[in-house]
């Protein structure tokens, strides 16, 4: 009988555990944008802002999603797609069971419309960047042509598409300013008030500068999805406000910066309810080696010796960061785990800078932004470092938007800056390629024979497992060269209430989450 | 009184020049644009080829005398320009924001002129005693205090440990109460110092004295003489601030995620977008402009010493 009531026990507790895993219907889920300036708009093509394609995801989708389990990106809007022996065709079988939130069934009309919508260059849509890679594409841009060369509808939901190199198009079609809009649709100026698109949620209300709201879309094409039946974003960019919003549980997602994670990690009542990642930025002090001293590899070298990086992730940066080992961060799948950071050592600095003719040291100009994880408290801890082997630093400190400007113009000496390294390794890599110019993304003239053919040879095999091996070769040959000083890849850490369930882990953003797949429990106050 | 309206509101004019010419070289000389401030710290992004098709469909490239002259142009027919980042109409933008904000301000001047005034009266009827040095220490604290550190001790204290009013955000009138209390405190501060000094000196002026002497009763030369006179200094106070309370409404509304102008203005700062930018702040102007006019023409209502002219 005893043994009975145990295994009675037992069953219960184990139902209980089902009962607490199976996603439950209804509630709302209540998202922050935090990123300083609100939402920029409600026309995905016209904006690159992480902040916006948190909204992005609730309303919109693109042909692929970000699988944060696998770290790569799925289709989403096809079923299948087939790739031409050359890699440069690929046919994509649309799903037909995707509705927009005004009832209309999704084509390969759709998706043409919207790419080339994004193309045409008198609007100047940032997302240009990423249909430029199918053939034509660039002709509808530069207004020599009305159609995208590349892309072909073989029927309502066959969508052949040729690209100009062979490369993966996930990478470039699961951003969220990719999204695809109904043919036609988007040219009404109404929709900007009120877009149509094919998110879990469809659109109910944006109040600029203080939410927007969507409430589910019953005909979403994953059965049984979206659990919720609202999401509220809320916009705020402060993060005390947030911090004291979600403590007294107005809010369920919040970011959290370095002072806030120290904060939350000791609080009995919050730990519990942390979500950490290594997304794929790297933090880093770029160097131009058009500068004498930065052309000669031991410097650079000598730089990364000198530093006591560990120090500062764990003083400054609270240890909301992961050391850098070389460009490629550690979610990447060319990362290579066997290798060691620079050690920190200043004699061995010393030698080399000595063995490079600056036995004396140098002064240079460091530019840099006021920001808390990668600007100018991570420069001022440096500094005295940097001194200790005769290496004297002018700082100059700009607004980051200028300091963007000035890397992409070239003019810097020396510059920190958090920069996206992933998710797509080989396109990570390829700034690093000497036939990028210093404007398209190789700010640093980097110029390495053997590094170009490594990357060459990854951008030609169809093998991943190559692929990778390929390109954590050529990630090797930038840790030794050093064009930057590896700092750190930065850890993003969410803060979630109990009762929201199903977030997910993604690397190449945390905030953006795909709300399908969270559903919120009895217990939120918001009902 | 038309034909002082009138004027007043083309002396206006030059002052709207002036300002649109400053914000308009000011957004012209600084570096970084729109383009580069998309790409948010480096999350974002954006390539060359893009950035450079940006500025010129934009007009970015264009000489800055052709896009003053076709600002000016613009403006020349109440066209604000479009907004870079939404691309949407500035007009619009700024409708949407105006009511946001012209309730956040009523509720702050409102907060500001309930408590202040009568506090200020009361420190002067009884000058040197205890009300006398709370309410001036509360103003002095008022002045001094910094707006988003009041806030946030607003938002721990009545939203978090009491639990009376939300945190943040936008709705019925239980979401303005911290951030109207917030912005409203440094004109309450204002018009509590203003109000007692003013009447400190009129309570002690020849005129009053001589009413008394002639056997008035306190209660008619408080409410003939000296809240008459009084009111004259504290209209004009009380437009200074109205006015200028929408220029600080921005650390506010940026705080309390509410909608307005203010949060507006900042984003666009940020994010280059100029023709935003340039749309907030003569906004701002004229309402400081429209505000003071209303206010000169109420001080001549009370004091009918003050001439139109």
């Amino acid at each position: 009988m005893k043994h009975l009531a145990l295994l009675f026990s037992f069953a219960l507790l184990l139902a209980g555990h089902a009962d607490a895993q199976t996603p439950r219907k209804g509630g709302t889920i209540r998202m922050t944008a935090p990123y300083g300036a609100g939402l920029s708009g409600l026309d995905m093509h016209n904006t690159p802002r992480a902040n916006d394609d948190i909204y992005g995801k609730v309303v919109h989708r693109t042909l692929y999603n970000y699988d944060s389990d696998k770290g790569v990106p799925v289709l989403e809007l096809a079923k299948s797609v087939a790739v031409s022996n050359n890699g440069l065709t690929h046919t994509f079988k649309l799903r037909d069971d995707v509705f927009f939130h005004n009832g209309k069934k999704m084509t390969a009309d759709d998706v043409i419309y919207s790419f080339t919508r994004i193309m045409d260059g008198k609007r100047a849509f940032p997302a240009a960047r990423w249909v430029r890679i199918v053939r034509g594409a660039v002709d509808v841009e530069k207004g020599q042509a009305t159609t995208i060369e590349g892309l072909k509808k073989i029927d309502d939901f066959t969508l052949e598409m040729t690209l100009t190199d062979r490369v993966d198009p996930g990478f470039y079609f699961y951003n969220g300013n990719t999204a695809i809009y109904p043919a036609g649709e988007a040219d009404k100026p109404e929709f900007l008030q009120k877009p149509i698109g094919l998110g879990p949620f469809k659109f109910v209300e944006h109040i600029p500068g203080s939410r927007l709201v969507a409430e589910r879309w019953e005909k979403f094409y994953k059965p049984g999805m979206p659990y919720a039946d609202r999401v509220v974003i809320a916009i705020m960019g402060e993060a005390p406000a947030r911090d004291v919003a979600f403590r007294n549980k107005e809010i369920d997602l919040s970011i959290l910066g370095p002072a806030q994670y120290v904060a939350y990690r000791e609080d009995p009542n919050l730990k519990n309810g942390i979500l950490e990642v290594a997304e794929v930025f790297t933090r880093h002090m770029g160097m131009n080696p058009e500068f004498k001293p930065f052309a000669d590899k031991r410097v650079r070298q000598a730089i990364n010796h000198a530093i006591d990086t560990d120090l500062i992730i764990k003083r400054l940066v609270k240890d909301k960061a992961y050391r850098a080992t070389s460009w490629l961060p550690l979610t990447s799948p060319a990362y290579d785990k066997t290798r060691k950071p620079y050690a920190y050592d200043p004699e061995k600095a010393k030698k080399l800078l000595a063995e490079a003719g600056y036995k004396d040291g140098f002064e240079f100009e460091w530019t840099t932004s006021q920001n808390e994880s990668w600007g100018l408290p991570i420069v001022e801890a440096v500094l005295p470092m940097l001194a200790r082997v005769g290496i004297k630093v002018k700082v100059k400190q700009v607004e980051v938007n200028v300091l963007i400007d000035l890397r992409n113009k070239g003019e810097f000496q020396a510059f920190i800056l958090s920069t996206q390294s992933g998710p797509d390794a080989l396109g990570a890599l390829k700034c690093f390629h000497s036939a990028t110019p210093m404007t398209a993304c190789n700010y640093y003239r980097f110029k390495d024979a053997e590094f170009d053919k490594l990357v060459d040879a990854a951008g030609q095999t169809d093998s991943a497992d190559e692929r990778n091996a390929l390109l954590r070769k050529a990630d090797a040959i930038l840790y030794d060269e050093a064009p930057v000083w590896f700092f750190n890849y930065n850890k993003a850490v969410m803060a979630y209430q109990p009762w929201i369930k199903g977030l997910q882990a993604n690397a190449t953003e945390l905030t953006h989450q795909y709300p399908e797949h969270i559903w919120v429990e009895e217990s939120s106050p918001a009902k | 009184m038309l034909a002082y309206a009138f004027r007043r509101t083309l002396q206006s004019f030059p002052t709207v020049a002036a300002v649109a010419l400053v914000v308009f070289v000011l957004f012209s000389v600084i570096p970084g644009s729109i383009a580069t401030s998309m790409s948010d710290d480096g999350r974002g992004a954006m390539d060359a080829e893009v950035v450079q098709r940006m500025r010129k469909e934009l007009g970015l490239d264009d000489p800055v005398y052709v896009r003053f002259a076709k600002y000016v142009g613009n403006l020349a027919v109440l066209d604000l320009g479009t907004s870079f980042r939404s691309r949407e109409p500035v007009s619009q933008l700024l409708a949407k924001r105006m009511w946001p904000t012209m309730q956040l301000v009523l509720a702050a001047m409102g907060f500001a002129i309930v408590i202040g005034v009568p506090l200020g009266f009361v420190a002067a009827m009884r000058p040197g005693g205890v009300i006398d040095a709370v309410s001036m220490v509360t103003a002095v604290s008022g002045l001094s205090i910094a707006k988003f550190w009041f806030g946030l001790l607003l938002m721990y204290l009545f939203a978090l440990k009491l639990g009376w009013f939300p945190t943040f955000g936008y709705g019925g009138w239980w979401y303005l109460v911290l951030p109207a209390v917030t912005l409203g405190v440094s004109p309450l501060a204002l018009l509590a110092r203003t109000t007692r000094a003013a009447a400190l000196e009129v309570t002690n002026a020849d005129f009053v004295r001589t009413a008394r002497s002639k056997g008035m009763s306190e209660a008619r030369v408080v409410r003939w003489h000296v809240v008459r006179n009084v009111a004259v200094i504290v209209l004009t106070t009380l437009g200074l601030q109205f006015g200028s309370l929408m220029g600080q409404a921005v650390v506010v509304e940026k705080l309390f995620s509410w909608p307005g102008i203010g949060s507006l203005l900042v984003d666009s700062v940020f994010q280059r977008d100029i023709p935003a930018v340039q749309g907030c702040i003569l906004l701002i102007v004229l309402f400081f402009l429209v505000v003071n006019t209303l206010v000169d023409i109420a001080c001549a209502v009370i004091d009918p010493r003050i001439k139109y002219t």
